[in-house]
């Protein structure tokens, strides 16, 4: 089987997130970058799936790879090859133009068997890149997937996760698949795996070798502006033993109208 | 003349969900001030008796899609269903809940059509020219973004809690219609089990009013009992924080934060939780948020209304206890019977 893993660089925002003057976010230059921890889960199945069945798994990335370079992640990891679509010339994408830039280059690894993402990039918050992919490249698709069991080289039994509990679901093959927590255990990457990693291939397609137009890398969604939330206002501390502590609060909640 | 805003409603066990009636409030404001009518889609194997609620909710028009094929939900054939009512109305927006159907959905529509989403919109704004904008919250909660679109339908998913659910006006009419789904039976994706009903235990965290959330102060899995007993003298929903779910002590559909779920309840209590920042993404559009922490420094304290130092483990039994009280004492100048008979 070849199955694809599409990574998504994000900002590590564990400290904070960088402002610049005037309330605008800091340019990426500023930030600390990680992978978006939803990947780890997709890059995890993919491995599993490729150790028992044969076969490879390509991690793809379309953007500005900072570092700590997500692609190197994903082949110490243990992945075959990578794709990386950024150069200079391409405009900022919104997501639609990221996954047209990503099933070009789907399409020319063709065929691939499985395709993997996680289930959204942590930060932006988009989760549109599955849909959006399986949708361009008539694919069956399912999100949230929480657990894998391949029945034969076209069928895939799946489980995903919705509000209240898991579904079970059956998807022909080639699918497109989003990962939710608790897919699997994600490995960390080992000292070989680094060393491995530097040489294994990086393929760098241009946006002529991915078919891509210029229409279809125009953005259709544009941010206009950004701009902190403020926090919430001073927190009222309730002292007292906890009999106190408890009445007090429930007095204070009734006398709000906080209480549903 | 705009063309109307249109709607996805999700339904579960015969009712429609909560985000539902969120999605339906921001929709229907959204439609007053394009000056357009608000058209909903409803999908089932039998939901037609869904129609009056909708028109309710603030729906002028119900287009239901019902039959035997349509039990289970299906990506595809749900998704065929709202694009075909998007070539057959020509909306100026289509807005779907955020729960994990319409965001399954939304990104279907949006490839097929070559439109912008804009996922976790929490509000519209539409300018004097009649241009939409959507202000989304992202980077967990701390940063609101504001977007547009190329060109029309706007497409957009709900982040929870981003309407309030109004009453229902009884008055209100809709026309129902009728519509089949292309190619039901081509599906390359079945549902072997789909969602059994029930099946969860107390309520969802997405249909709770009030979340009681559990974190690694707790100590031992057993002394969840004691936020489990709070939860049900408050109505609310159990979650917890990705600690507590790492340990095993809840499922992960529990867990609110970054790599968890997004809530937003009136009353959110956070018990034990010490707050990083991924905790609060989950949770910070509350409306009113207590915190109980044995540690004052606790960065959770920051983003609380209330805050109570002290072990959970004691206080969390007296709460539940002075909530019984307060529930047969005569509320304070009667402020929330009236807000039971608006």
């Amino acid at each position: 089987m070849r199955i694809l893993v599409g990574l998504k660089q994000v900002p590590d925002d564990t400290l904070g997130l960088p402002f610049a003057s005037g309330g605008q976010l800091a340019s990426s230059a500023q930030h600390s970058w990680m992978l978006s921890p939803f990947d780890r889960y997709a890059i995890e199945e993919a491995l599993r799936i490729r150790d028992a069945t044969g076969g490879e798994v390509v991690v793809a990335h379309v953007g500005p790879d900072n570092p700590p370079s997500v692609l190197t992640e994903g082949l110490a990891l243990g992945a075959d090859r990578a794709v990386h679509v950024w150069d200079a010339t391409l405009p900022s994408l919104d997501p639609l133009a990221t996954a047209r830039a990503l099933a070009g280059v789907i399409r020319r690894l063709a065929p691939v068997d499985l395709i993997l993402c996680g289930q959204r990039g942590v930060g932006e918050e988009h989760g549109q890149i599955p849909g959006l992919l399986a949708e361009l490249l008539d694919l069956p698709q399912v999100t949230f997937v929480v657990r894998t069991e391949l029945l034969d080289d076209h069928r895939l039994r799946v489980e995903r996760e919705v509000e209240c509990g898991r579904e079970i679901w059956e998807t022909s093959l080639p699918a497109v698949l989003s990962a939710q927590k608790g897919l699997n255990e994600p490995r960390q990457r080992s000292l070989k795996g680094v060393l491995g990693a530097k040489k294994k291939p990086i393929d760098r397609p241009g946006r002529a070798d991915l078919a891509l137009t210029d229409a279809d890398l125009e953005p259709q969604l544009r941010i206009d502006a950004v701009r902190p939330i403020p926090p919430r206002g001073a927190v009222r501390m309730i002292p007292g033993d906890p009999d106190t502590q408890a009445r007090e609060l429930v007095r204070l909640l009734r006398e709000e109208g906080r209480l549903p | 003349v705009n063309g109307p805003v249109l709607t996805l409603a999700e339904h579960h066990e015969g009712l429609l969900v909560r985000a539902t009636l969120e999605t339906l409030s921001v929709a229907r404001e959204l439609a007053d001030r394009l000056n357009a009518r608000l058209a909903a889609a409803v999908i089932g194997e039998s939901v037609r008796h869904l129609s009056p609620d909708l028109a309710r909710q603030g729906a002028d028009r119900v287009f239901v899609f019902e039959g035997p094929l349509l039990a289970a939900y299906a990506t595809e054939v749900w998704a065929r269903a709202v694009a075909a009512l998007i070539e057959e109305t020509a909306p100026s927006a289509v807005i779907l809940p955020g729960t994990t159907l319409g965001r399954d959905v939304a990104p279907r529509l949006a490839a097929r059509f070559g439109l912008g989403l804009a996922s976790e919109s929490a509000r519209f704004l539409v300018a004097s020219d009649g241009r939409i904008r959507a202000e989304r919250v992202v980077f967990g909660g701390r940063i609101v973004e504001t977007v547009s679109w190329e060109r029309r339908p706007i497409l957009a998913t709900l982040r929870a809690g981003a309407g309030c659910v109004r009453p229902g006006d009884p008055s209100r009419n809709a026309e129902t219609e009728m519509r089949a789904v292309a190619n039901q039976a081509r599906a390359r994706v079945v549902a072997l089990r789909p969602m059994a009903a029930g099946s969860a235990a107390g309520p969802d965290l997405s249909e709770a009013r009030v979340v009681v959330a559990a974190g690694r102060g707790l100590g031992a899995p057993e002394n969840l009992r004691v936020i489990e007993r709070l939860a049900k003298a408050l109505g609310a929903a159990v979650g917890g924080s990705r600690a507590v779910v790492d340990a095993g002590w809840l499922d992960h559909q529990r867990q609110i934060g970054q790599t968890g779920r997004t809530v937003a309840p009136d009353l959110y209590i956070a018990c034990g939780i010490s707050g990083a920042v991924q905790h609060l993404a989950g949770m910070n559009a509350s409306r009113t948020v207590v915190a109980i922490n044995r540690d004052a420094e606790a960065p959770i304290f920051a983003a609380a209304d209330f805050g109570l130092v002290g072990d959970v483990l004691e206080i969390a039994p007296r709460l539940s206890a002075a909530l019984a009280e307060a529930a047969i004492e005569p509320p304070p100048g009667g402020a929330s019977w009236k807000d039971g008979s608006a």
